[in-house]
């Protein structure tokens, strides 16, 4: 059977193969952590702590402000060194605590396991997930509470685990699922029972052939449960694609899952609210890919969240040669960073270090009407239009051809032959369009 | 006679003459009234429909004076209402101080450092969200030149240095490029060149140094130094106050990073120093 996919869509050199084979291991806890407040979409949680504090392993340092928020915990057990402004490697400045490690790592006395997840009500679970500091692990961070509280009128019937991760080079999510198959799916046990949905999958490409064994014999035959194999394609793990795929449902334009009866989690997310109900320890570390030709010895490591980046890096024997771009997250998402201080937050799956020849970058041309990027849009759109439109600052027109449904995937960009900057130029044109509704209201 | 070229003739005059009275008649028929001042009024008008008044262009502006919904003097790159204000049989006072644009930083590519390089779409406000923009300085001019694209009659361009020159002859003041500055650099000032303080950044002093050679550190030499306290310190960033500033020039000469330029005024400055 040919395994499920969308229209359109990419096939980008994958670089997998650097660090698919290499078991997950676990990086030291750093001297000093810097955890910042807005690790998540949605408003920053509100620091608990001022410097010279004492702080305990998983103590909470930050009250979630607002439903969509959620608190931050301590990655380490030491003292508070300060309370500021740093900047993320998204441009955006948030307060971070900054806490010195005391190699103690004592655990907060407070924290006790909440337990099976079956003896818990639904509406239990829900608070459980804030509590544990859940936000998204595949990038975007958005807190997963939320997406199980859903508004008046709509059901969540599925849960849809996504272990795709198209974007190339990461492999997080993937050693993950090999190695840790059975939190995985008591995290979507639990999920669904936080929603009340009746079936659940794990969506994974096929070159995870390994990852879809294990997680296979993990489910052990529960009726409710399965295993769906996507094509690997990018961006298959994107939220509509991976519904398209996996369940055959088209979210509407403008929609969410939720629409349509869906909820997807990453399954890193999962595993980690399989942890927390296990142990009671919250979000406090996460797998990251460190990989790229750029980096001597590329490895999967599970770090405490508030790491820089320069300690993975040096965890991995350094930079091979002068790198050329380092980038947190995947070739295709992730934004480059210019200095190396940034922490590992939440939503940090990987860390790419490109050499130079790789960056090599060319000067944009024209449009030559190849319509190229209007077939792999896999959101029927016509991004050449929209470019066009968002250069000459026509929001209107753009809007008109659904730039809001956009989810920048970057594939346009990657495959333009003049190399013109397709969806930085809708990105733009998109924030410009959401700033002019801010406006008017 | 019976040639094929005078048949033609004949037939396409007469089409052509029995189009022409059927417009003539639809025209009589469908005719809208249009208000005759309003016509005069968009002739007045810059005619480039910059939309610096709120309205829709030029001739929206025009009906919306003929309605009566703006005032003759809406239009804000209009130089002179005299003409306008005849037309609407009203009397305005002369402009006395005409406004032009000027940006409110000196950090072109020589004076400051950037903590990146970036790669991206050459637009302002591309830049800025890409990690908060390349600049060291997250107040200064990007000088990727979005205003001089966004200025409808071509006032502005961009300098070898990297920042945008307006040119106040061609400036009406109309706004746009106020509104464009992802970073807010651009105001409306008087014409003439007056003592300003030519620095947006909110950073404190050391910050400032790091990375721009002509900020404003916030040392308040300015404000110890002013003979009329015209001057106020903000947010580490000094700001004078034009109602009191006499242009006396003693800000200036003190300016440690010579952020404050201006037209000092001869007159005042004798008076204001007392020599």
């Amino acid at each position: 059977m040919r395994p499920k996919t969308f229209r359109g869509g990419i096939h980008p050199q994958y670089g997998k193969e650097m660090t698919c084979h290499l078991g997950i291991e676990t990086l030291p806890a750093p001297e000093q952590v810097v955890l910042p407040m807005a690790q998540h979409a949605g408003a920053p949680a509100e620091p608990l702590v001022k410097a010279g504090d004492t702080v305990d392993l998983g103590q909470k340092i930050g009250e979630a402000k607002g439903f969509v928020s959620v608190p931050v915990h301590a990655s380490i057990s030491g003292k508070v060194l300060s309370v500021g402004p740093v900047s993320l490697p998204n441009g955006n400045v948030s307060v971070a605590v900054t806490i010195e490690n005391d190699g103690e790592d004592r655990v907060f006395p407070e924290l006790k396991a909440p337990g099976d997840y079956r003896q818990l009500t639904p509406e239990r679970l829900r608070e459980l997930m804030r509590e544990a500091g859940l936000a998204g692990m595949g990038g975007a961070s958005f807190p997963t509470h939320v997406k199980y509280n859903p508004p008046e009128g709509k059901r969540i019937d599925t849960v849809v685990l996504n272990g795709a991760e198209c974007e190339p080079f990461l492999t997080c999510d993937h050693r993950l699922m090999v190695e840790d198959a059975e939190k995985v799916v008591t995290g979507l046990k639990a999920l669904m029972r936080a929603g009340g949905a009746e079936k659940g999958i794990i969506a994974v490409e096929v070159n995870k052939a390994d990852a879809i064994k294990a997680l296979e014999k993990a489910i052990a035959g529960d009726p409710q449960l399965s295993v769906a194999p996507l094509a690997t394609k990018y961006p298959q793990g994107e939220e509509k694609m991976i519904i398209r795929a996996a369940l055959g449902r088209i979210v509407p334009s403008g929609g969410l899952p939720i629409d349509v009866g869906v909820v997807v989690n990453n399954v890193a997310t999962a595993a980690a609210f399989a942890d927390y109900l296990a142990t009671g320890m919250p979000l406090i570390s996460r797998v990251v890919t460190v990989t790229g030709r750029g980096v001597k010895q590329p490895k999967n490591l599970l770090v405490r969240l508030g790491t820089p980046i320069q300690k993975l890096l040096e965890a991995c024997g350094g930079f091979a040669e002068e790198p050329g771009k380092v980038i947190v997250g995947g070739p295709m998402t992730g934004p480059a960073v210019y200095h190396l201080d940034f922490p590992v937050v939440k939503g940090t799956s990987g860390i790419l270090v490109q050499s130079r020849a790789e960056v090599a970058g060319g000067e944009s041309m024209a449009c030559i009407r190849c319509g190229r990027c209007v077939k792999v849009c896999p959101y029927s759109l016509l991004p050449n239009f929209l470019a066009e439109f968002a250069e000459q600052g026509n929001l209107d027109q753009a809007e008109a051809y659904g730039i809001m449904d956009c989810r920048e995937c970057g594939c346009c960009t990657f495959v333009c032959p003049s190399r013109r900057p397709l969806m930085q130029l809708i990105r733009n044109a998109k924030g410009k369009i959401l700033a002019r509704r801010r406006k008017s209201g | 006679m019976n040639s094929p070229i005078i048949i033609s003739i004949f037939v396409l005059s007469g089409i052509g003459i029995l189009s022409g009275v059927i417009l003539v008649i639809a025209s009589k028929i469908f005719m809208v009234q249009t208000e005759p001042r309003a016509e005069e009024i968009e002739g007045l008008l810059p005619g480039a429909n910059c939309g610096g008044c709120g309205y829709p262009g030029c001739k929206g502006l025009a009906e919306a004076i003929v309605a009566g919904n703006a005032p003759v003097t809406a239009c804000p790159a209009t130089k002179d209402y005299s003409a306008i204000a005849q037309v609407m049989g009203v009397t305005v006072e002369p402009v006395t101080v005409r406004k032009v644009a000027k940006l409110r930083c000196l950090g072109g590519k020589e004076e400051t450092t950037n903590r990146f390089v970036y790669q991206g779409v050459l637009d302002c406000d591309a830049a800025q969200a890409m990690a908060g923009g390349f600049k060291g300085c997250t107040y200064g001019c990007l000088g990727l030149g979005s205003c001089a694209k966004a200025c409808p009659f071509g006032a502005i361009t961009m300098t070898v240095n990297g920042l945008p020159q307006v040119d106040e002859g061609l400036c009406t003041a109309c706004g746009v490029c106020v509104n464009t500055c992802p970073r807010s650099l651009f105001a409306l000032l008087p014409e003439g060149d007056p003592v300003t303080v030519l620095c947006q950044s909110q950073a404190k002093g050391p910050e400032v140094r790091k990375v721009c050679k002509v900020g404003c550190i916030g040392c308040g030499i300015c404000v110890k130094n002013c003979p009329v306290s015209a001057i106020t310190l903000n947010d580490n960033l000094a700001v004078i106050d034009p109602q009191l500033c006499t242009a006396c020039g003693v800000c200036i000469e003190k300016c440690p990073m010579k952020t404050i330029r201006g037209t000092v005024s001869p007159a005042r400055t004798i008076e204001a120093t007392g020599a």
